[in-house]
């Protein structure tokens, strides 16, 4: 099987300063993957590296084995919340149906199927009532879900997602992680960038572990592992200590059976 | 008749000012107007200087040319040397503009070429200058046909451009995401601020065209947080600004294109003590 992503010698730098370096991995198609690394670990870069928004110095990115511009429609791309200026005047619906925007119809008005799978993205996340809002009002975990709205609306095979738990209330959080859920089984691929240790295993069933270089990328059972956290986030004491408790209180515990696979 | 005029012009330059002025400001590009309108200097003494006569015609296409040079300089400053952009805006115009005034004492010292005349157009005289046809008709001030053929070209752009303005001033990273050129809208745009800066200096002065880019639709953005009633609303408040300062103006005797800046500043004051008291 062809991997969905697979990324060879990646090297990125800005100013001149590496951000990723020598990157080389591929991941499985169906699976909820998550990028974890320390603050500035190349993350982002890697996301946008895949997104084509950033140029790498050295290697290349294959998706579904082809290069980005043959598959864009099959891929969408979550940026962070604080990419945007959420005070715009517009309203959530305009900002869901900007996920039916393509190339061919950027000089058209959107169909009324366009404006249909729009309105059932939005009703995926919850969020049907608050349409017309415009999206200052709308809660941080709600501006998550809008963005998730507008990436559910175009339809992807291939969901590249930017910290969507960041900063986002609980019941916000639920229903992401439902999304999730239904995304996997419907056998989309979601890679996620992740900073929260605590809820890898309870997220993703495969992570990406990165500290400009690769750390380790294969199944949560044995890519997350206190050896490898050390490797990524080595230096940063805080951390360390954390992840000493969290080896302490068993939250990482080995052998036995992942949160998601319990019954 | 010449009121009408005078206010048909000023409220042509005032909805594509405003227009094009409520996605700079989405864009948080208010000033790029400013710093064009001091940039063109040396397009317009370099276009001066080749063709040798003060026609009209190769002056607004140098100062356009240098309009658009000035936007790209202050996206390079901006996303190549890192530089804030408001202080890439300042360096920009401030840099282009003194150009200009070293080759005008240069080359152009003698001939009649100075700032007010290059700069500042003068919107009462709008109605002296007519568009005479060969055959003898009087079509009126050339100036309403200039500013009325540029509001056609700026409606259409952002009729069909719409959702191309809309999603690349949103979110231009998800534009870039879905393949759609943010370089090429954003240049768009600037060409449009350009020319639209250029055109109107030249018939109706500086301050009034940069006013009309930044009051309405600053004042709309107060009122509404929906993207087509903002662009309604600085239609509303362009068109209020150039009747009302016409009156003022001919009331107290005094400039119409401060007097319409005024309108357009008291209608801003207006509306900030109405969003406060709501």
């Amino acid at each position: 099987m062809t991997p969905i992503i697979e990324t060879h010698n990646l090297t990125v730098s800005y100013n001149r300063r590496p951000v990723l370096w020598d990157v080389d991995f591929s991941l499985p198609e169906g699976r909820l993957i998550g990028i974890i690394g320390p603050n500035g670990s190349g993350k982002t870069t890697l996301l946008k590296s895949i997104m084509g928004l950033v140029q790498p110095d050295s290697g290349y990115v294959k998706l579904f084995g082809q290069s980005l511009d043959e598959v864009r429609t099959r891929i969408s791309y979550v940026p962070q919340r604080e990419s945007v200026d959420w005070d715009f005047p517009v309203s959530v619906r305009e900002v869901v149906e900007m996920g039916r925007y393509r190339r061919a119809n950027l000089l058209r008005r959107l169909s009324s199927a366009d404006r249909d799978i729009a309105a059932d993205a939005l009703h995926k996340v919850g969020l049907q009532d608050f349409a017309k809002r415009q999206i200052s009002q709308l809660s941080g975990g709600q501006q998550q879900r809008v963005f998730i709205a507008r990436a559910l609306a175009q339809q992807a095979d291939l969901y590249l997602m930017d910290e969507p738990f960041a900063g986002v209330d609980a019941a916000s959080e639920q229903a992401i992680l439902q999304l999730l859920t239904e995304m996997k089984a419907a056998s989309k691929t979601v890679l996620i960038v992740h900073h929260d240790l605590q809820t890898v295993r309870q997220f993703f069933d495969w992570i990406v572990l990165l500290n400009t270089h690769l750390v380790a990328s294969g199944p949560v059972e044995s890519a997350f592992t206190e050896d490898h956290l050390r490797q990524a986030y080595g230096g940063q004491l805080t951390i360390l200590s954390k992840v000493a408790d969290l080896v302490k209180e068993r939250h990482f515990p080995v052998r036995e059976k992942p949160y998601k696979d319990r019954p | 008749m010449n009121a009408f005029w005078i206010i048909l012009t000023g409220t042509l330059v005032a909805i594509c000012g405003g227009l094009l002025g409520a996605f700079l400001l989405l864009r948080k590009m208010s000033m790029v107007g400013d710093a064009i309108s001091h940039a063109v200097l040396p397009g317009i003494v370099i276009a001066y200087l080749l063709s040798g006569s003060r026609e009209v015609l190769p002056m607004l296409v140098g100062a356009a040319a240098f309009g658009v040079f000035a936007t790209v300089v202050i996206e390079a400053l901006y996303r190549k040397a890192r530089l804030q952009s408001d202080a890439a805006i300042g360096i920009t115009f401030t840099g282009l503009f003194a150009l200009g005034i070293v080759l005008i004492s240069l080359f152009a010292g003698q001939v009649d070429l100075d700032l007010d005349c290059v700069l500042f157009g003068e919107i009462a005289y709008v109605p002296i200058d007519v568009w005479i046809t060969p055959g003898g008709i009087n079509m009126g001030p050339r100036a309403v046909w200039v500013t009325g053929g540029l509001l056609v070209l700026v409606l259409a752009m952002i009729g069909i451009g719409y959702k191309g303005l809309l999603l690349t001033t949103f979110n231009p990273e998800h534009a870039a995401s879905i393949g759609i050129s943010v370089a090429f809208w954003h240049y768009l745009l600037m060409s449009a601020v350009s020319v639209t800066t250029v055109v109107s200096f030249e018939s109706v002065g500086a301050i009034l065209v940069v006013a009309f880019l930044i009051v309405p639709p600053a004042t709309a953005y107060l009122l509404t947080n929906k993207l087509k009633p903002m662009l309604a609303l600085t239609v509303l408040f362009g068109l209020g600004a150039a009747v009302g300062g016409y009156y003022l103006a001919s009331w107290i005797d005094g400039s119409i294109a401060g007097a319409m800046s005024v309108v357009a500043g008291v209608f801003f004051t207006a509306a900030l003590v109405a969003k406060h008291k709501r």
